[in-house]
């Protein structure tokens, strides 16, 4: 299929939002700068555009030996900077709430208590793991899983996230070969995973149900185009459900194994 | 000095059709013998030879740049594509960035001022004519190690080469590592001719021709050499480190030895934002030339043209970190950055007001250079507004790694820099070469290019804001992209069809073109003064300065002497040849 005429104009002028508070902040900075940037592009390619039409080339016309006009010059260097001003005001007042998780709704699952991870003012956050490593990406769920994640036996997941709705998700980022960036668009910015630092970022999902598509931001590899990242928004008690279920499915998994490694081991065939 | 008026008296036989276009000629200068042998370009020191060894050879790899990008475009025409392998995306994708950062845009910048320099300045070579020679022959070699590699392993980290992916372990083929050889060459390439354009401009300047009468091409290839020689040596150290780091068992981007992946960003881009400005200020110098030439006027504001070229400069030296803002860096510094990236919003919005307010009131001469000029303003403006949202921080987080940021470079750096260098082309050709362009055929190029750029690169902001991130070899349907890379891909084939009709021109022309005379469009500058193609020696008498437009106040003191007046601003002939 090589045209797709329902999702042929999507975010033509406007970045994607709508998932969480941060993403939607963000489109509204972006659109503050874009009507902006609308006024300043009409403008200064119109002028363009006029005196090249305007002023060409005919036998009556003597060209005016302007040299400069200084207060023209210091007016449109101020404007210029005017404009650049009003931009760094907004984006200094927007800036809070893109980066401070807000509060959790007042059904939501959750608790966590880490120093070094942004929280919400209430304490209240879901803190889930995000590991990138060639071409994969890891998330594993709860509270201590940047350490001890084995001992604690905490559920893990791939590609797919799962989340509570209406919940601070605080992610913990980081890598294990080289560097590859967190991005689900409609959810937020992207966060670099660097091998040797842990990055942080959030959101708050509101739409049960939905499921947000991103994937690697960088250069990783020959599989690059195929790390894909999904967040699966569940209920509070669905994601309950979920957790029990695939730290069951894990279980199971390990018991598996086990019993294949001891008749292996038994056979002499490990 | 001589006053003859023109026709110039040409040695070789002429069709009827091809006159010389009428002129006044204020110098005539003895013509050497004309060596056709090619021992004679290898030997060569001439600052013009190994200026023109220099276009034609950025050309070549401007060309095979050129189609690496068909092919990623191709690969990109729709989804699940099979043409290339991730393998192969990646390979091109490094070598398409690297080819046309190091091997074109910034020599070819080399190649217009190794031509130019001493003649608009008024001097009989480059001041280390020799050393100019060097940096030609290290740039070649520079390109033949590189290029190598496609016989063998290509490079497949990017022309930014972030490791862990460029170490040892997760590339330890050896087009890493020719990869960091080619950066050490065409590195002391430029640096040399830095160097050398930096002694050139201070030291060799025609009688009068005081800070304030420098030509602002000459202006700008200044600023140009100092960039350089700040930019060079940082990255030359970073690749040096990389190399060690590979092979000799260092640790300094290793984190699991305490290295880190961040310090080579931070080397890396405090390089290679300069580099930006090393590719586009030049371009600047050469839309302040012909912009007033056409327009028949003086340029307007040339201190602020001059200074804002310098506070640029200047700026550029402190915005690296806006390339790395998804980067573990904390808030503060990405508002430091966010902020001395707006600020050089303001010296380049300068730049473009004051070429707006010459044409305004000009009595505007519309030749293919001044298509290239106004196409280039017209381009530039776009890039220049997106890298406003870019340095927006948190719409960075956005809009970072995706085909905005694609878009928003190749608006600065293809409809920018490569416009730029096509409007000097077709200014500069007939001083050069001695003949005339076809002005018909320039013009076509210019509005196929034109719409083929627009074409490929305006879908690509959207294709960006529907969230596809660069870099990627292939992409599912379903996502909203595949029409917008379709119109891309398209567009980049009308492109490419418009650069070759600009290369049919230049090749053409050098037999058929119309004989050009010294002074085709009434230039400004001293390299008009002189006849085309200049002789060894470029003058035999050189004029005192008396202001920035020393061809101007010649042509007038010759018109007075002879009694003989030309139209000014009428249509002149070669607008419509």
């Amino acid at each position: 299929m090589l045209v797709e005429p329902s999702a042929a104009l999507a975010n033509f002028f406007t970045p994607k939002s709508g998932g969480s508070p941060n993403a939607n902040e963000i489109d509204s900075l972006y659109k503050i700068v874009l009507y902006m940037a609308a006024v300043v592009f009409v403008f200064v390619e119109g002028a363009l555009l006029y005196s090249v039409i305007r002023f060409r080339a005919k036998k009556s016309r003597v060209a005016a030996q302007i040299h400069g006009n200084t207060p023209l010059e210091i007016g449109w260097t101020v404007a210029a900077a005017l404009i650049l001003v009003v931009i760094t005001v907004v984006t200094f007042v927007k800036l809070p709430s893109i980066i401070n998780p807000p509060n959790s709704g007042a059904n939501a699952t959750f608790l966590s208590a880490s120093v070094n991870e942004p929280t919400p003012p209430n304490g209240k956050k879901l803190t889930i793991c995000v590991q990138g490593r060639q071409f994969i990406w890891r998330y594993v769920y709860g509270n201590g899983c940047l350490n001890g994640a084995f001992a604690a036996k905490l559920p893990y997941s791939y590609t797919e996230m799962y989340v509570p709705a209406r919940t601070t998700v605080i992610l913990d980022i980081q890598s294990s070969d080289v560097i590859h960036s967190w991005w689900v668009p409609s959810l937020g910015g992207k966060v670099d995973a660097v091998p040797g630092y842990t990055t942080y970022t959030w959101f708050k999902a509101d739409k049960v149900g939905a499921l947000y598509h991103g994937q690697c931001a960088q250069l990783c590899g020959r599989q690059h185009a195929f790390m894909i990242a999904q967040v699966k928004v569940l209920s509070p008690s669905g994601y309950q459900q979920w957790l029990s279920s695939q730290s069951q499915a894990i279980n199971r998994a390990n018991q598996q194994v086990s019993q294949l490694r001891s008749i292996l081991s038994a056979s002499g065939n490990l | 000095m001589s006053a003859i008026t023109a026709p110039e008296a040409e040695s070789r036989p002429v069709e009827t059709e091809l006159r010389p276009v009428p002129q006044v000629l204020a110098h005539e200068v003895a013509r050497p013998r004309q060596s056709k042998r090619w021992i004679d370009w290898v030997m060569t020191t001439d600052h013009k030879k190994i200026g023109i060894m220099y276009l034609v050879l950025t050309f070549v790899f401007f060309i095979l740049g050129g189609v690496e990008a068909l092919l990623m475009r191709l690969q990109l025409s729709q989804p699940n594509n099979t043409l290339l392998t991730g393998e192969r995306y990646n390979e091109l994708l490094t070598l398409h960035g690297t080819t046309m950062i190091f091997l074109f845009v910034v020599p070819v910048m080399a190649g217009f001022g190794n031509y130019f320099v001493p003649l608009m300045i008024g001097a009989r070579d480059m001041a280390f004519p020799r050393l100019n020679a060097l940096s030609f022959w290290l740039l070649l070699t520079g390109g033949i190690v590189f290029y190598s590699t496609l016989f063998f392993n290509p490079p497949e980290a990017g022309w930014w080469s972030y490791p862990p992916l460029s170490s040892i372990q997760f590339s330890p083929s050896g087009g890493q590592d020719a990869w960091i050889f080619l950066i050490h060459l065409t590195g002391i390439s430029s640096l040399l001719g830095a160097i050398n354009f930096y002694a050139t401009i201070v030291n060799m300047r025609a009688p009068g021709m005081s800070w304030g009468r420098i030509p602002l091409f000459i202006w700008a290839i200044l600023v140009y050499a100092i960039l350089l020689i700040i930019a060079l040596p940082v990255v030359g150290a970073a690749v040096t480190m990389l190399l060690t780091d590979r092979h000799f068992g260092t640790h300094f981007f290793d984190p699991t030895a305490h290295g880190s992946p961040v310090l080579w960003q931070h080397l890396f881009w405090f390089f290679g934002h300069p580099e930006v400005y090393i590719m586009i200020l030049p371009g600047f110098g050469i839309i302040s030339e012909v912009i007033p030439v056409f327009s028949r006027k003086p340029v307007f504001g040339y201190k602020a043209i001059a200074a804002s070229t310098a506070v640029i400069a200047f700026l550029a030296t402190l915005v690296w970190a806006h390339h790395m803002f998804a980067s573990p860096i904390p808030i503060v510094v990405l508002g430091f950055f966010m902020l001395s990236s707006f600020l050089i919003g303001i010296p380049t919005g300068v730049k473009i007001f004051n070429w707006i307010a010459t044409l305004w009131r000009g009595s505007i001469v519309l030749t293919s250079s001044l298509y290239f000029a106004v196409g280039f303003i017209a381009i530039f403006v776009v890039g220049g507004i997106t890298g406003i949202f870019l340095a927006v921080f948190p719409v960075d987080w956005q809009l970072n790694d995706t085909y905005f940021v694609v878009a928003h470079f190749h608006y600065v750096l293809m409809g920018g820099a490569v416009f730029s260098i096509f409007s000097g082309l077709y200014y500069w050709y007939p001083k050069i070469t001695g003949r005339l362009m076809s002005e018909s055929l320039g013009k076509a190029s210019f509005w196929v290019m034109f719409i083929g750029f627009n074409m490929t690169f305006f879908v690509q902001h959207a294709l960006g804001l529907s969230g596809m991130p660069r870099r990627i070899y292939t992409y599912q349907p379903g996502e909203g992209w595949t029409t917008y890379n379709l119109i891309s891909t398209i567009g980049a084939f009308i492109l490419a069809v418009g650069i070759g009709m600009t290369i049919i021109n230049l090749v053409g022309s050098l037999k058929r073109g119309r004989i050009a005379g010294p002074d085709p469009w009434k230039g400004n500058t001293l390299e008009w003064f002189t006849s085309s193609p200049p002789p060894e020696n470029n003058f035999d008498v050189i004029p005192r300065v008396r202001s920035v437009e020393p061809m101007r106040d010649i042509r007038r003191q010759v018109e007075r002497a002879t009694g003989v007046t030309q139209k000014t601003g009428g249509s002149e002939r070669f607008s419509r040849v």
